[in-house]
């Protein structure tokens, strides 16, 4: 199964992927890759307490996570890739091609970012970041659970 | 005699809102409880929310989900600090507990209101 979904989310994991994306797609691992977490065992405890225990949970580095996204997509388990930022998602494609979809679940107000769905706030900077990373040939989408609809990024950016 | 402990509800939507004022109604104590919601929220969005219900007084953190983005923030805040405690769990019978016990120090008012809830929750033979 691999990776089912590569998904940026500045909550990482919380209840809209342990449940609303774990439960249906009957998740066996999550790998959350951000720098900050990746160096905090004290931050690791925290996003593990969400986590029940038949989901194994992976911390990595920007730069473990290029290295490691092969052995994570030949996992017979299906499992969730999140990140934190549309930055380490951009830079993780930059050193692999294995990232052939991206989902926004979650991109929140933050100063210089404008509404774009209810969900999902850019910059313009991030939204030219995504334009150029479709422009490569990754599907970009917006799409908090599973039952709404996908939004092409055509639409909001 | 200090300041009574306050409770801030911490969830996901309007359970938050709705749990208040259900205590409101049974108990008629409207002053205890403060509401907070995660909608629209990124974790440092929820921390500020979180802070400003806390206002820098002793209090009671009772979070929706024992993880998750309202765990992680209330649990940020409470780091460290001997005058704000975490419950996970929360549910109308350890919010009424609570309500009268705002005399106790915050982890020990804490623990009691989860022994309160824990004990609400039964399956009675119908």
């Amino acid at each position: 199964m691999s990776i089912v979904l590569y998904r940026v989310d500045d909550r990482l994991i919380h209840g809209q992927v342990i449940v609303g994306w774990g439960q249906p797609f009957h998740v066996g691992f999550i790998v959350l890759v951000d720098d900050a977490v990746r160096a905090s065992d004290w931050e690791q405890d925290l996003y593990r307490m969400g986590v029940p225990p038949h989901i194994e949970v992976s911390f990595a580095s920007i730069a473990e996570a290029a290295q490691r996204l092969p052995e994570w997509e030949a996992d017979p388990r299906p499992g969730i890739l999140l990140a934190g930022s549309i930055d380490t998602l951009a830079a993780l494609s930059a050193n692999s091609h294995r990232v052939k979809r991206i989902n926004l679940g979650g991109i929140h107000h933050q100063p210089g970012r404008s509404q774009r769905l209810r969900y999902v706030y850019l910059s313009d900077s991030e939204a030219v970041k995504l334009k150029e990373l479709a422009g490569q040939g990754i599907e970009i989408t917006a799409q908090d659970v599973p039952t709404a609809r996908p939004v092409p990024l055509e639409e909001f950016a | 005699m200090s300041e009574p402990l306050r409770g801030v509800i911490v969830s996901h939507a309007a359970v938050a809102q709705a749990l208040k004022s259900a205590v409101g109604t049974i108990t008629g104590v409207e002053d205890a409880l403060i509401p907070v919601s995660n909608d629209g929220c990124d974790s440092g969005a929820l921390s500020e929310r979180l802070a400003a219900a806390i206002g820098g007084k002793p209090a009671v953190l009772f979070v929706d989900l024992p993880g998750g983005s309202c765990l992680t923030s209330a649990i940020r805040l409470a780091k460290g600090r001997t005058d704000v405690a975490v419950v996970t769990g929360v549910n109308l019978a350890m919010l009424l507990d609570f309500v009268f016990h705002r005399d106790l120090p915050p982890l020990e008012a804490a623990r009691r209101a989860g022994e309160a809830g824990s004990k609400a929750i039964r399956t009675p033979a119908a």
